[in-house]
């Protein structure tokens, strides 16, 4: 579905991704981990076009994703990026009708099924009993799942997410990545996460990419990425490796 | 509701003045004064406030900050220097005055977005901080050209510079009547994507609003409101602040009820609040300008505090 092929990204003349390629294929979750400043953000906006490549290209659906308008690459891929605050009076259903925007006409009002949508999108979070609650009157890890309300909205089939667990509490962790897991086998959507918790990374997603100063540092399965070696190259600490007992994936715990 | 509360206000508007006016059985003298004067004045009292309102809304939903107004951003004051220079250099022609200072406002709207305009996006101090530096340096460039200017020419130039409505005609009524309903509708048609825009640029072009286009369009808009306004009737300041605000406070954030909300509630605005210059020394007058101000600088203090 979203494809990347030796993309670079610079800032000025400093390179912050050099030479990724992966393949995001359908009902496939992608785990995006590495050091903080190793790219990771700036890949994702990059994959949304945000953000340009200067080297190689992104292909969505088959087609160059430069060669989409905005409207239409936002039909297609929703994003839960790290909420800013608004100085606005926002109600958390208006915040969550703007994932609306992109499907109805530009200019008018949002239909029935609009409201239908966002709101089944609000129930989905738990957030059902702050429809009509401004946004700036919510915690951190509400306004979090308001994010992701909105993504999921949009029923866009791809999600990319920029830590969208950073201020949650275990409860709605969990249900953060149900509902991501959900989407993709339900919809054949496809998500790319940003994660630093390498466990949540382990547990949910089908391939992991391990960044390391912009450079694709491995890239495959759960338990090829997460070894000792690469953690301790990459993050510079010592692991310990053994098998969740729950689940049978992959468990990382940092020695102090 | 608006809509009557308007109707009232303008009626009020041209039976109280120094003159009381019945609106039924006038004299001639009466008459003329009412269609002359009072009539063009209200109409184009009500169309600067609608133009300055919008424009006022458009801005804040655009760089995410209910500080920013025209007059405290400095594009009043660069359409002030436009309409000057076609009074130095066309003899204050009707065609060279909204011309100039719709480019005007535009120059200063560029000017403050990019000096406000950081890597890391823009803040509240940045934005004000660019507003007062443009306005300054722009008010300087006028004394400068005031004092350079013949008497003659001067003559009620101080007046206008703080918001004059006593000039009006009905040439200058039609001309911000049009900028204003065609203002009022563009800016609807873009208040769903003004409505990302105010949660977030990039949750704008996340969500597929082609926010570069936006940009353009509201900054172009929003000079040529201004400018209309001003060159029809000087720096009326705070309209563009205090409505918008009220209007939120009413009834939320919606750009699609707060522009065409805030165009009634502006319009009101201004003829009331010149109602009140016209009446409150006379039969001498206030600059309108005056009165917003006093009203304005408060509720911005407020808000400024708030944030």
């Amino acid at each position: 579905m979203l494809s990347a092929y030796e993309i670079s990204i610079s800032y000025g003349n400093r390179d912050v991704v050099r030479g990724v390629s992966f393949d995001l294929r359908e009902r496939r979750i992608i785990a995006l981990i590495g050091p903080n400043g190793a790219g990771k953000t700036t890949l994702i906006k990059a994959l949304n076009g945000t953000v340009p490549v200067s080297n190689g290209s992104i292909d969505l659906d088959g087609r160059r994703l430069d060669s989409y308008s905005r409207r239409e690459i936002a039909q297609r891929i929703a994003v839960v990026a790290q909420e800013n605050e608004t100085k606005f009076p926002v109600t958390v259903l208006e915040y969550v009708l703007a994932g609306r925007f992109a499907s109805g006409s530009a200019f008018g009002w949002e239909s029935e099924s609009d409201i239908s949508i966002a709101n089944e999108a609000i129930s989905k979070c738990d957030l059902v009993k702050f429809g009509g609650r401004l946004m700036n009157e919510l915690s951190g890890g509400e306004r979090q799942r308001v994010v992701l309300a909105r993504a999921l909205a949009t029923n866009a089939r791809i999600l990319l997410l920029d830590e969208p667990t950073a201020n949650l509490d275990l409860e709605h962790q969990a249900m953060m990545f149900r509902l991501v897991r959900e989407r993709c086998q339900t919809c054949r959507a496809a998500a790319m996460v940003i994660t630093h918790d390498l466990n949540l990374a382990a547990e949910f997603a089908d391939e992991v990419i391990l960044l390391k100063n912009g450079q694709m540092f491995s890239y495959g399965g759960p338990e090829d990425v997460l070894t000792e070696r690469n953690l301790n190259e990459v993050y510079n600490v010592q692991v310990l490796l053994d098998e969740n007992p729950a689940s049978g994936k992959v468990r990382v715990t940092t020695i102090f | 509701m608006l809509i009557v509360a308007l109707a009232a206000t303008l009626a009020a508007g041209i039976s109280v003045g120094s003159e009381r006016l019945s609106l039924f059985d006038l004299t001639e003298s009466q008459r003329a004064i009412l269609f002359d004067i009072r009539l063009p004045r209200v109409l184009l009292g009500a169309c600067v406030g609608a133009s300055l309102a919008i424009a006022g809304a458009a801005l804040q939903a655009l760089l995410r900050n209910p500080l920013a107004e025209p007059y405290l951003l400095g594009v009043s004051n660069g359409a002030a220097l436009g309409t000057m220079l076609a009074f130095v250099f066309f003899e204050g022609s009707s065609f060279a005055r909204p011309i100039l200072a719709f480019a005007g406002a535009g120059v200063a709207t560029f000017a403050v977005y990019q000096m406000a305009r950081s890597r890391t996006g823009m803040n509240v101090e940045r934005l004000v901080l660019s507003g007062v530096i443009v306005t300054t340096f722009l008010s300087s460039i006028i004394v400068l050209l005031t004092s350079v200017l013949e008497a003659a020419k001067l003559r009620g130039f101080t007046f206008w510079l703080l918001g004059d409505l006593s000039q009006a005609t009905y040439e200058g009524f039609y001309l911000t009547f049009a900028a204003a309903t065609v203002g009022t509708i563009v800016l609807s048609s873009q208040a769903r994507a003004l409505n990302l825009m105010m949660i977030g640029e990039r949750d704008a072009l996340d969500f597929g609003v082609e926010v570069g286009r936006v940009r353009l369009i509201i900054f172009g808009l929003a000079s040529l409101l201004v400018g209309t306004a001003v060159a029809a009737s000087g720096s009326v300041g705070y309209v563009g602040l205090i409505v918008p605000h009220l209007v939120r406070l009413a009834i939320g954030s919606d750009n699609r009820m707060v522009v065409p909300l805030s165009a009634f509630a502006g319009a009101i605005f201004v003829v009331l609040a010149d109602t009140v210059a016209r009446t409150a020394i006379s039969p001498r007058e206030l600059p309108v300008g005056a009165i917003t101000a006093l009203v304005g600088a408060p509720v911005f203090i407020y808000l400024l505090r708030r944030n």
